[in-house]
């Protein structure tokens, strides 16, 4: 096995039951992802992307075949066990960003610390650290109702960051963005792939994302149609 | 942690005002209805209190038998003697000697022949006695309709619908029969001084009331008494002084070998009255049962409620790392927060409100017209010390409750669908 090797999948097939029959969203799917990889699955609505990502951040289990992460199987963990795998290793970004309302900037990227019980001193360096990353160290104290949705997605990639985990799976997280924000936004998550070695996979329809990837994973009706490496990526961004 | 969860409720009003303001209405409504029942309960006791047991009462053990018979022959004697032991003995409390007697009232016409007769019950009570405070205690003076309270010797107030029905007035001649402690025939004339409203239906059909000498006089009870009524002088009943002064009264006083010594009975333990304060205790423990359920109910739809709003929250939540049991413990956290606070507001509230029923009371003596010695005119609460948690045990339990109860969905939340979900 490569020792880079961060995520492998082997046979998935995810069906969901349909009346007395079932759908297969996602049918024999094989894939493996090394450490620090910028990649992308493009597809479709229903093509399977997001049920992919549902199983590689372990909020749901395939129906048949191997799934693992960082070597550590996902078949039959327990919800704790999940939880505590997307709580330290896994970030998630949202197409509509999900901070919490009533929260600060600050809060809001403390709060998998928290669950984590980091210590305060480290907490606090690591929050600042994060909000650095992504320019808002000056946003600390605002609630998401003042911040637009540039901000409010890079407080998002800030939060999905502030642990370090070695995967963030992004499910169209540029859909609500105008075109500057989107390429802003691609660019702080190119370069904290690129400094910290964080493995980013994407679920996505949108050109702006896909000229960032650096490999590109095609599917169509649950299956692989094309896994390509980019050449080209990030070269002719905006 | 907790810290993150208490930012959360101050700021987010929807989550901590609705819910506070409910329990703060329960918990108010709880220590007020104890509050409430406490005072009428109160109330009961205390007007047995000052017409039938005292705060203990002192009798023969013979005549507390019968005691419903009124048998003055097993009457106390050489109350004098006793009365002046229990006010060195005992002087936290005031002793009362009372008289009661049944006879006939006879009222003649105009040349003395007798024109009508009537059943009457007699109370002899200390009128005269200066410092005594049984025309106060029993509510007497303000109930007179016609008339005047007794100031001299063979003066008698009897009850105004005994007075209608026979045309008496103020200052009529009546003449009094009955039967003497030693069981012979006994007559005296009596002046009509006033009419008075009892409240008790036997009383008002025909009752008189005296001073204790004319009843002792009339019935050739010298020195004597059917009972003597013990009250504490700060008016508060309380089981453990009476329990305590009972039991050293007894072991004086009582000689289980003679019925005619004096024995002292507590106020619980005359006319059903345990019954009445057990009764008292289960009513505030309904309330608070009554309280529980409905506020649960409603929190438990509050928590629904919340819990609907706070979707996509608790979806964040699962899908940033955080246990499903977490963040149910830290909804029930939140709730006991919100429970704690609603109930220090309502027992406050509470408390207040009954301290001020306690102290002002409402008086309906101008609703009720007819004011009678035995209907209190002046409704009260009583503030008791478990009004200070009672209101915690509603406020808190039922916070809890409605939010386990709406907590579970939390349980059942499908982790794959949230990027579906949260993406809406």
């Amino acid at each position: 096995m490569n020792k880079d090797t961060i995520i492998r999948l082997e046979r998935i097939v995810k069906n969901f039951p349909v009346g007395t029959g079932y759908f297969t969203a996602l049918n024999n799917i094989t894939l493996k992802f090394e450490k620090g990889e910028f990649a992308g699955l493009v597809g479709p609505s229903g093509s399977g992307k997001t049920t992919l990502l549902n199983i590689i951040g372990s909020l749901d289990t395939p129906t048949e075949g191997k799934a693992s992460i960082m070597d550590k199987s996902l078949i039959g963990l327990s919800h704790k066990e999940s939880a505590q795998l997307r709580s330290k290793h896994i970030g998630f970004i949202f197409q509509t960003y999900n901070l919490l309302p009533v929260y600060t900037v600050y809060e809001n990227v403390e709060f998998t610390l928290l669950l984590q019980k980091v210590p305060l001193s480290e907490r606090r360096k690591a929050v600042m650290e994060a909000l650095e990353w992504v320019g808002l160290t000056d946003k600390v104290n605002s609630k998401p109702s003042m911040l637009s949705g540039g901000e409010s997605q890079r407080v998002a990639i800030a939060r999905s960051m502030v642990k370090k985990p070695e995967v963030v799976l992004a499910d169209e997280p540029t859909a609500n963005l105008d075109s500057v924000n989107s390429h802003h936004i691609l660019q702080t998550m190119k370069k904290l792939n690129e400094e910290l070695k964080v493995t980013f996979i994407f679920a996505t329809h949108d050109e702006k994302v896909m000229q960032y990837l650096s490999r590109i994973i095609s599917l169509a009706d649950g299956k692989i149609v094309g896994d390509t490496i980019n050449p080209n990526h990030g070269s002719n961004a905006q | 942690m907790i810290g993150f969860t208490l930012k959360g409720i101050v700021r987010d009003r929807s989550r901590s005002l609705l819910p506070v303001i409910i329990v703060s209405i329960g918990a108010m409504l709880t220590v007020a209805g104890t509050g409430w029942i406490k005072g009428i309960f109160g109330d009961i006791i205390a007007m047995n209190a000052k017409y039938s047991t005292g705060h203990v009462k002192i009798l023969t053990a013979a005549y507390a038998e019968n005691e419903s018979q009124a048998p003055n022959d097993l009457a106390l004697t050489d109350i004098s003697s006793l009365l002046s032991s229990l006010k060195k003995d005992f002087t936290g409390v005031e002793w009362v000697p009372r008289i009661h007697f049944g006879g006939l009232i006879d009222i003649p016409d105009s040349s003395g022949v007798t024109k009508y007769q009537g059943n009457v019950v007699g109370r002899g009570v200390d009128l005269f006695s200066a410092g005594s405070r049984e025309n106060e205690r029993m509510n007497i003076a303000p109930s007179i309709v016609e008339g005047k309270l007794p100031e001299n010797g063979k003066e008698i107030l009897i009850s105004h619908d005994f007075a209608k029905r026979f045309n008496l007035k103020p200052g009529d001649k009546v003449t009094f029969f009955g039967s003497s402690m030693n069981g012979g025939m006994v007559f005296s004339e009596l002046t009509l001084c006033g009419t008075i409203k009892f409240g008790s239906q036997i009383l008002d059909r025909g009752g008189i009331i005296c001073d204790v000498s004319d009843a002792q006089q009339m019935l050739d009870m010298e020195d004597a008494s059917s009972e003597i009524l013990g009250y504490f002088k700060d008016d508060i009943y309380s089981e453990e002084r009476a329990d305590s002064l009972r039991s050293t009264f007894n072991s004086v006083y009582f000689d289980p070998g003679d019925e005619f010594s004096p024995k002292m009975l507590k106020l619980s333990e005359q006319n059903d009255l345990d019954e009445y304060l057990a009764y008292a205790d289960r009513m505030g423990t309904i309330i608070a049962l009554i309280f529980i359920f409905t506020l649960s109910v409603v929190l438990w739809n509050t928590g629904l409620l919340g819990g609907l709003r706070r979707y996509n929250e608790y979806g964040i939540r699962l899908a940033l790392g955080e246990e499903k049991k977490h963040i149910y413990f830290m909804m029930l956290y939140e709730a006991l927060i919100v429970g704690i606070i609603g109930s220090v507001v309502g027992s406050a509230a509470g408390l207040s409100f009954s301290y001020w029923l306690q102290e002002t009371g409402l008086d309906f003596g101008d609703s009720f017209g007819n004011i009678t010695m035995m209907m209190p005119q002046v409704f009260r609460a009583r503030v008791v010390p478990e009004m200070f948690y009672i209101g915690f045990i509603p406020g808190v339990v039922a916070m809890l409750i409605g939010t386990a109860i709406a907590g579970i969905g939390i349980f059942k939340r499908d982790t794959a669908r949230l990027f579906t979900e949260l993406e809406v």
